[in-house]
Order: structure tokens, then sequence, then C-alpha cells
């Protein structure tokens, strides 16, 4: 799956991030999420998704080597990460997250959660043309 | 308790208590939530016949069972207290991401007595709740301190704030939160400004209990799917709320010039087209919202550029249509001045229009006022709100609302102070709308349009759905009369039940008035997220205990409460509006005392207005009763 995000269709409701909590985490608790939807206000005034696009920042700096590409997915591996939150610092879209009540992070698998809630159509998930 | 976060949070400026406690399960069930508990505590705690601005009066921030949870639009937080605007029952709802937050953080219910001793704000990150110096965010405008707050303490925390208006004790000041999302009526920013507490912020991180987490995610799903698939999904949220300026011109119904009149006709420049035209940059939607009717943008005037959420259409129909502002640009500008102040636009733009007629009249002079006031001026809004807000010259006496500066300025100023029971009057015109204008006359906050809108029960050509309310650029067509119908007393109370049961669930009716989101899903909703089986009847019947309470509190509150409470200015009665498709019309006073007395008599209540203890017994409300009859307001 690639993800497609489209800012100018999003309206900051955050029913994606309630969403990915719910399928991830089994858990009423967006604080979990593993988005992130930045409201730029008063200006510009609009709103900015931030999703991982798989970009590899986290693995590549990794001190354990627990983040590692499966399927077209980066995945932290719980039994290697130590919970240093080097990964947390280095990703560029701070999507990266720190789990509330847990000492290891976690990131998006592209589950497709917050395409499928998403009642703006601006979180679109299409098959990957190189999966 | 499924559902809810568990616990009460109280806070006592006074001594700097703080205090969790549980919440009650015997509360959650007789009264949901959200304004169900903030009537329930008003009754229970508030000390009888105390100023709104004494110390002891209390602040309320509920949520509801729903609140936060993936149900369509669970963004609304209910905020409580003795109004300064009546003196009566309070409160005023809120969307944006607040109430939520205050869940994840583990709380139901904020409730804030006392006073701080210097000015002061509250801090909530999960379990860390500290009372905070306001230092410079003390003085700011509304917005502004919004953005310095969480600029200092990161975007992750939810803030409400006040602006100069609350810290000035204007009475209808408001809240403000999330950059243009308002508590607006009864003044409920001014009782907080009275506590010196100039902002919450709120973090959450928490989770909330659910009963079956599996089929409430697959019913949360299903219903955003209901709901997009629903024909008012499209047409309803590009424009939001000001969609509806067509119609309520075309239909007759539109405040224009003080409510002297019902049609203007620039409408078709200040309407939801407009703002999508000449204002809108973002949808901005309220927490877990499929369908935004925020619509924030950016304006421009020869006054200043502001970036602005709105107008929503209660603004537009008061800067709009009673101030005559021509453009949207003014209007928004307008709408910028008052959230950045902190006051309410419906309350600022009906004081504003009534001090305008006033000066045409003669009735407040140009020495007094400080400058000629005129209708279409945005220089005029703009000068008497800063007067307003500072409590200078003419604008001390205007920060009190109409009814108490009609009082003051006489010369029979009050026939065309539009309020009911000191609040302000909103957006819809009622005097060829006897079933709207009842839904006024005894709404419990006083002028308020969101308890019942049953302007489809009184109007010719009236929506049928909201295709016929959006749709709008038609023909402006004379009216013919309305009846005064015996039926328009159950109208109004079914809409007074339902529609205020969502402030007590904590979640907005757009999706079941507007679109017809039907309410087998919220039961089924209510049940997978609670474990709790209430049908909706079951739970319309907790809103008509609800009301009476609400009643009951204002009864309580203020000295010879009752059925003289409950009428329009004289406007409405002894006036024919003078233009447009309901020219002519007026509602005499018998006609008005006959809507009431069917009203009192389909709800039991007694001639004046009262629940009678039959009435408040059947409801389970027998403390209420004894209280009552203990304190001498029920004297049968």
């Amino acid at each position: 799956m690639t993800p497609t995000v489209i800012h100018e269709k999003c309206s900051g409701c955050g029913t994606c991030k309630l969403a990915c909590a719910m399928e991830n985490f089994s858990a009423v608790q967006p604080a979990r999420a593993l988005l992130r939807i930045e409201g730029r206000f008063p200006a510009p005034g609009d709103y900015q998704i931030h999703f991982c696009d798989q970009c590899g920042e986290c693995a590549d700096n990794c001190p354990v080597d627990a983040i590692a590409m499966e399927a077209g997915v980066y995945r932290v591996d719980p039994d290697l990460c130590t919970g240093c939150m080097t990964c947390v610092e280095v990703c560029p879209k701070g999507v990266m997250v720190e789990q509330p009540g847990s000492e290891l992070p976690a990131k998006c698998i592209l589950c497709g959660a917050c395409a499928e809630i998403c009642p703006r159509g601006a979180i679109v998930m299409t098959e990957s043309m190189h999966a | 308790m499924y559902g809810y976060a568990g616990t009460i949070l109280r806070i006592d400026l006074s001594s700097g208590a703080i205090e969790k406690q549980p919440l009650d399960e015997t509360l959650a069930e007789r009264f949901i939530g959200g304004r169900g508990f903030v009537a329930k505590l008003l009754f229970d705690e508030l000390p009888r016949g105390i100023d709104p601005y004494d110390e002891r009066n209390l602040f309320i921030a509920a949520t509801g069972p729903l609140s936060g949870h993936l149900v369509p639009a669970s963004g609304k937080t209910h905020f409580g207290t003795k109004s300064p605007a009546t003196g009566g029952y309070a409160d005023s709802n809120m969307g944006g991401h607040f109430g939520p937050a205050l869940k994840y953080a583990g709380y139901d219910m904020l409730i804030i007595t006392g006073c701080s001793p210097v000015p002061s704000y509250l801090f909530i990150d999960d379990d860390q709740v500290e009372i905070r110096p306001a230092g410079n965010y003390w003085g700011q405008g509304a917005l502004t301190a919004e953005k310095s707050l969480k600029t200092d303490l990161g975007e992750d925390f939810q803030i409400l704030t006040i602006g100069p208006a609350g810290e000035q004790r204007v009475r209808y000041a408001c809240l403000s939160h999330d950059f243009g999302r308002q508590a607006g009526r009864s003044g409920v920013g001014a009782v907080l400004g009275s506590k010196r507490i100039k902002a919450i912020a709120v973090k959450g991180t928490g989770s909330l209990p659910v009963f079956d987490l599996k089929k409430a995610f697959a019913a949360g799903k299903e219903a955003y799917k209901k709901v997009s698939a629903k024909p008012g999904f499209t047409e309803w949220t590009p424009e939001g709320t000001a969609g509806i300026t067509n119609w309520v011109n075309e239909v007759g119904v539109f405040p224009t010039r003080n409510f002297k009149t019902s049609f203007s006709d620039h409408y078709q420049a200040i309407n939801g087209k407009a703002i999508l035209k000449k204002l809108k940059i973002t949808d901005k939607g309220c927490y877990c919202c499929p369908t935004p009717c925020g619509k924030y943008g950016h304006t421009q005037t020869r006054l200043g550029n502001a970036y602005v959420e709105g107008p929503e259409y209660e603004t537009i129909a008061l800067f709009g249509g009673n101030c005559e502002l021509k453009t949207i640009e003014e209007v928004a500008y307008a709408n910028y001045l008052c959230d950045e102040l902190g006051v309410d636009t419906i309350s600022a733009g009906a004081v504003i229009s009534w001090t305008i007629e006033c000066f045409e009249k003669g009735m407040l002079s140009e020495r007094e006022i400080g400058r000629p006031v005129r209708f279409s001026d945005l220089e005029t809004v703009n000068y008497l709100l800063d007067k307003i807000v500072a409590r200078e010259g003419i604008g001390d006496l205007l920060a009190e609302g109409v009814k108490k500066a009609a009082e003051k300025v006489g010369q029979g100023s009050h026939a065309f102070a539009i309020h009911v029971k000191g609040l302000e009057w909103t957006g819809y015109e009622c005097r060829n709308a006897p079933s709207m204008m009842l839904a006024y006359m005894t709404a419990d906050i006083g002028a308020h349009h969101s308890r019942a809108w049953v302007l489809g029960h009184d109007m010719a050509g009236a929506w049928t759905n909201v295709h016929d309310l959006v749709s709008g650029g038609g023909t402006v067509e004379r009216q013919p009369p309305a009846r005064i119908r015996a039926d328009s007393a159950r109208f109004v109370i079914d809409s007074q039940h339902t529609r205020p049961l969502f402030d007590a669930l904590g979640i907005c009716r757009l999706q079941l008035m507007e679109l017809g989101f039907e309410v087998e899903n919220y039961e089924a909703l209510f049940y997978f997220i609670t474990g709790k089986k209430r049908s909706w009847k079951e739970m319309l019947g907790v809103s008509e205990r609800i009301w009476n309470l609400t009643r009951s509190i204002s009864a309580r509150e203020i000295k010879g409460f009752g059925r003289s409470w409950d009428f329009p200015p004289d406007r409405f009665s002894t006036e024919p509006i003078p233009s447009g498709p309901n020219e002519g019309y007026f509602i005499p006073k018998e006609s008005l005392d006959q809507l009431l007395d069917w009203y009192y008599a389909e709800r039991g209540w007694d001639a004046n207005g009262l629940p009678t203890r039959q009435t408040l017994v059947r409801l389970g409300l027998e403390e209420v009763a004894d209280q009552l009859t203990a304190e001498g307001v029920l004297t049968h």
C-alpha cells in the first residue's frame, strides 16, 4: 500500500488518529496514534498531515538495528529494541511515536485504518506499484 | 464506568485545593452527562441567590459519555454557571477538541469555585494539575493568548481562553478555543474572568474505557460510512451553517436593522457562497466531525486584515443583517474583533444594533455615545466593541447587555431591546413564526435557537430536507400568515428534548438534525461504548428531567420568575414587519399568552410556568420539589 496525503482536504478533526489507536492498540487513546495532524493557526490557517513515508531514517539511525524493512514497511522488532528513542529524535516527520505507558516506540505499518475512516478523503491508500 | 473517564476534578481557587473524586454512577444514570451534569451540580451546590460574580458561583466544564469516542462529532463540551446575563440557569457549549482532551486526561468534569488571588491559568497535564500565574497572558486577546500558550506549552495542549471582555466582566463574554470555536452564550466567559482565570490548558494522553471495543470500533466505522452516504453530507458541508443564509431571507426570517424587519436585500453578498469565494482557506472541523461547519479564512477590509474562522450563520445574521454590514469581508472582520476581544458575536451584534436604533431615535445622543453610530458601518462596530470591552463611557452601559441597558436608557427603548430573560436573541425573526417564537420564549437560557429550531413548523415553503435549506438563491415570495396552533407546544417541547439530549451525550446534533443520521445508530454506539442499554425514548425522558431541573434553577435564583419572564420584546407583539416576505405580520400579546398556556399545560407546569410537584415527582425529581417547597418557590 502507498499512502497519499492531501493536506488541503484535511479539516483537522483527528478521526484518523483515534481510528489508528483503536486499530493498532485496541485503545480509545489518540495520543498513541502513528500519524500527526498539525493545525497551523492563526496563520497560514491550514492543516498539515504528517505521515510515515517509510524514508528509513529510523532504521538507519537505530543503534541496535531493531528496525528493518519487511514487505515495503519498516517495522520495530520489540525483542531487539532497547527503547533508546533515537528513532523518535531523528524521524523527520515526527511520527515515530513514544508510546504512553510503554518503553518502546511505535511507527506506522500502513494498516490503512486512517484512510478508511477519514471523512474528508485526505488520506488515500493505493496499491503499491512495487510491492 | 465504561464510556466515562470516571473522575471529577474540583478546583477551589480561593484555597488552592485540588480534589479528584470518582464520578457517581447514579449521577451518570439519572443525568447522562454534559448539560445534565451541569444542571444537577448547579441545583445541588450553587448557594441560592448569590451574585453571578460572587466567588461562590460555580464554573463547570462537563463532557458526556460519548465525548472523545469514535462517534461522529464527539467534540462537544458543556459549560455551566449562574448567568451574569440573566441571573438564572446558564449553559453554553462548544465544539473543538477541548472536551475530549479533558477526558483523555482522566476527567469527565471540571468544577471551579472560588476566586484566584492573582490572574492565573489552569494547567492540566494528565494527573498533573496546577494553578499557574497568568503573567503576560492576562490582557491578551483570546486568540493571541491561545497562540501564546500553544507556543509556550506545546501543540499537544488544547487551550481554552477568555479575552479582555471576560477579564472586564462584559456580561456576554465568551470562552474561546481552537482559534475560532466559542462557548458564546450566557456570559460564561465573564464568570471565568471574575474568578481571575485567563485560560485552561489541557493535555490528555490516557485512554477511555469501552464496554465492547471491537463492536464500538466496527459501529463507529460504519457510522462514518452512513453519514457520508447521506444526501445532506455533500450539500451541508461545503458552506456549513452559512449555507442557510439564502433560505432564511427568502422566507423572511432574517433579523435586519435591530429586528426592525426580516429581510436584507444584500443577503447574497454575505452568504455561504460569498465565504467560499472571498474568504475560505480551509474547512475546519471539531473533534471526529465528518461534516466540518467551520470555514477558516482571511479577510481584508479598510479597517484591517485578519485570519478568522467563520462567519457562521448566526454571526452573519447579527452583523450582516442586524447591523447591516454589506460585505462578507466586513462581517468576517467584525467576527474577528469579537473573537479576539472575547465577546459573543450574537449578543454583541444585538447590543450594537440596539444602540444604533437608540441613536437614530434620539434616545442616546452623540455626546453620550462619543460619536455618531450608523447601520452598515464597520467603524461603528469597531468603535462600540472597543468601548464595551474597555467598559469606557457608553461601553460600560452596553457591556451590561440590552435588557439592563434599556432599563437605564428608558424612553421606551425596552420595546426594541431584543432579548428574552436578558439573553439577546439569535438569528431568526419570528413575527410570522409562532412555533419558533414559542421556542425562543421558553428556551431555558434565554433567547437561543439551539434548544428548539422549529421554523419548519411555521413557514410555508419550509424545508423538508437539507437540500431545501442550502440550495437557496431562489425566489423571494410573500409568505401566507402562519396560524397560531395548539400543536406548536408539543412540537417545541419535542425539539427541546431532542436537541439538548446531544448536549448531555457530549456530541454534536448536526448529524441527526441536518443529515438525518438515525437515532438507532446512537443507541447502538451508546451500548457498545457504555454497556448500558438505553433506548432513545428513555433518554428523551432524561432530557425532560433536565429541562425541568434547569427551569427549577431559574425559578429558585430569580425573584418573581415565571410567565412574565417568557415574553419577547414589545416590538414582536405590536409592530408589523415593515418589509419583505412577511410584511405586515406580528403576533399579538394575547396570542403569545395563548401559546404559553398550551406550552405550560403540555409540560405539566402551572399557569405561571413553574413545574408542579406532580410533574417533578413524575420525572424523578422529588428532591427538587422538596427543596423548592421548603424555600417557598413551589406553593402547590
